[in-house]
């Protein structure tokens, strides 16, 4: 289906990531917000809650975080598609919620600006440090889907992406932005409403009498009914069966868990999105993300004007991560070169899938500023040598 | 239009930040180029310093910093002395004359001052000094058709203040458009014209 128009803003703007963000999320059809505003994130659920009351939708600013991030929850089963946004130490608080939507499948957006940590760190300056928690922050095993964005353009057009994602997998959504993106101001395209595509609620279309909530059929993805339509359901963070009543059952627990893993897992390919430049012949491939990306495509530049053959790998889906094409690529590259503006954590799954075949180099940044363009061209060309 | 760093800077509540975005919304929607506005983050408010930086190219624009800016624009003193030395050399400065004095500059500064609020003043209203500033920066500059710089003006700023924002903004390219021969044909009159404005640079 189409976005609805009423909240597409449709036309050439100048604007910076958190806005953009929040016109992906009006474009996607949210109408609830749950936030607990905090730096680099303020800007995104200043503006829905600006315009979401003339789209008939609510924003409330909650007590903390685990009240804005259940809240949300609630308004996705009584109908709405919701998000909210936080940043590093909010991040942190909403995990136990995090778990909570994996393991209801509750279809919704989490947005991470990512600013420097641990802890308040640095609230006004960017980091990429959240990323591991974004796949394994909330305890058990689960699978997620996480954007990163590079540009306020990509900020809105990845929120929009998110929420299809979300829908598509009834699964939490991180976009992990960070502060350099989202305080940025770049010129965004809002295309008309019947261009944008957007993937519509999984609503049962069984009667009430032949519906069971978490029942599967082949695609491990089950459809919803919303609270106050007739449909009986039950929905908790316990291990539950089809009906979604508790069963603390080893082979219950077995079944439900490999399905919240696998329903993402199979479908890697498909959600894994990248953009890969001259990565055929290349010697060195630098493999990176958000901000920092656009920094190393600047280094990339500068060692390819010194001969070097070198390609760019830039991850748009950070989780799944896309571990097929990297494993393809380290049959023919040399090294792998992966800035990122924390102390090693991409890396790791780089390092991982490259599985000795090529050699793998770091180049890490403890956050607060984004990398010097000659600091990963200099590790390129150390891992040319 | 080559890649062009410009910061400009001032105090908070002048408009700075303002005068960046309108730049940058010229350059990319109006001119059909690109442009990328970042400002700075901190303890900022009305009165303290306050900074943003656009860049501008007609190439999408991959790093977002500006590093060696080859325009720098100050509002405040305090302003011109934290970044005067970053300008690049042969750069561009453009200053509000009344709340700014020169001394040193780097090698081959090409220098420019307006007394944008006191021309806002005379319209009416200090609060429009940046649009004063962002006509004036059209002039000398050069680097952008004026009737982007307008258009940018009229989209930015509330409706109700939109021909007072317009009538700064052509004040203040009317001004830099007669500063730009004066500078261009001579360059002592420049420093005397900087000399009795600036108290002795």
């Amino acid at each position: 289906m189409h976005a609805d128009p009423r909240g597409v803003l449709t036309g050439v703007h100048f604007l910076d990531g958190d806005h953009a963000c929040c016109e992906g999320a009006l474009t996607a059809g949210a109408r609830f917000a749950s936030g607990y505003p905090i730096t680099p994130s303020t800007e995104v659920v200043e503006r829905f809650a600006a315009r979401v009351p003339t789209l008939g939708g609510i924003f409330i600013q909650m007590e903390d975080e685990l009240a804005a991030s259940i809240a949300l929850q609630g308004a996705v089963w009584g109908g709405a598609k919701a998000f909210t946004v936080t940043s590093g130490p909010g991040f942190s608080l909403m995990m136990e919620h995090i778990g909570y939507a994996a393991m209801t499948e509750t279809p919704c957006v989490f947005v991470n600006v990512q600013r420097g940590g641990p802890s308040t760190g640095l609230p006004t300056l960017p980091a990429q440090a959240d990323m591991m928690q974004a796949r394994w922050g909330s305890h058990g095993d689960y699978g997620i889907i996480a954007l990163c964005p590079n540009s306020p353009q990509e900020c809105f057009d990845l929120t929009i992406q998110a929420f299809n994602f979300a829908e598509q997998f009834r699964v939490p959504v991180m976009l992990m932005m960070d502060e350099v993106v989202g305080h940025m101001t770049e010129k965004v395209v809002i295309p008309p409403a019947e261009q944008i595509e957007i993937f519509p609620r999984r609503h049962t279309s069984k009667p009430p009498a032949d519906y069971l909530p978490y029942e599967t059929n082949g695609d491990m993805v089950p459809e919803m009914a919303h609270a106050g339509e007739g449909y009986k359901f039950h929905i908790t963070g316990l291990t539950h069966d089809e009906r979604g009543y508790p069963v603390m059952t080893v082979p219950a627990q077995d079944k439900l868990v490999r399905r919240l893993q696998q329903k993402i897992e199979r479908a890697a390919d498909e959600i894994a999105l990248y953009e890969e430049e001259k990565v055929d012949d290349a010697e060195v491939v630098v493999v990176s993300y958000g901000i920092t990306s656009r920094v190393a495509q600047r280094a990339i530049e500068l060692a390819r004007a010194q001969g070097r053959r070198v390609g760019k790998f830039r991850l748009i889906t950070a989780w799944p991560f896309p571990e097929h094409r990297i494993r393809q690529l380290a049959q023919r590259t040399k090294a792998f070169v992966v800035p990122e503006l924390n102390l090693g954590q991409m890396v790791r799954e780089v390092e991982r899938l490259a599985g000795g075949l090529s050699r793998v180099l770091p180049v890490s940044h403890a956050g607060g500023g984004v990398h010097r363009p000659e600091d990963i061209l200099q590790a390129i060309l150390e891992a040319a040598s | 239009m080559q890649l062009t760093e410009i910061r400009i800077a001032g105090f908070g509540g002048q408009g700075v930040i303002l005068s960046a975005i309108v730049i940058g919304k010229a350059a990319c929607i109006f001119h059909g180029g690109y442009a990328t506005m970042t400002q700075s983050f901190g303890p900022e408010a009305r009165g303290g310093a306050c900074s943003a930086q656009v860049i501008l190219s007609d190439e999408p624009i991959l790093y977002p910093y500006v590093t060696r800016p080859d325009i720098l624009v100050v509002m405040s003193q305090e302003a011109y002395t934290r970044f005067s030395p970053e300008l690049k050399d042969n750069g561009l400065l453009i200053i509000e004359q009344d709340l700014v004095r020169v001394s040193e500059l780097p090698e081959g500064t090409r220098l420019f001052s307006v007394p944008a609020t006191r021309i806002a003043e005379e319209l009416g209203k200090r609060m429009v000094l940046n649009s004063v500033m962002v006509g004036f920066f059209g002039a000398v500059a050069g680097l952008l058709d004026p009737d982007s710089l307008r258009k940018a003006i009229a989209d930015s700023v509330p409706a109700g203040f939109r021909e007072l924002n317009l009538r700064a903004f052509d004040r203040g390219f009317d001004y830099g458009t007669a500063a730009v021969p004066l500078v261009a044909e001579n360059s002592e009159h420049e420093h005397e014209h900087a000399a009795k404005y600036f108290d002795g640079v």
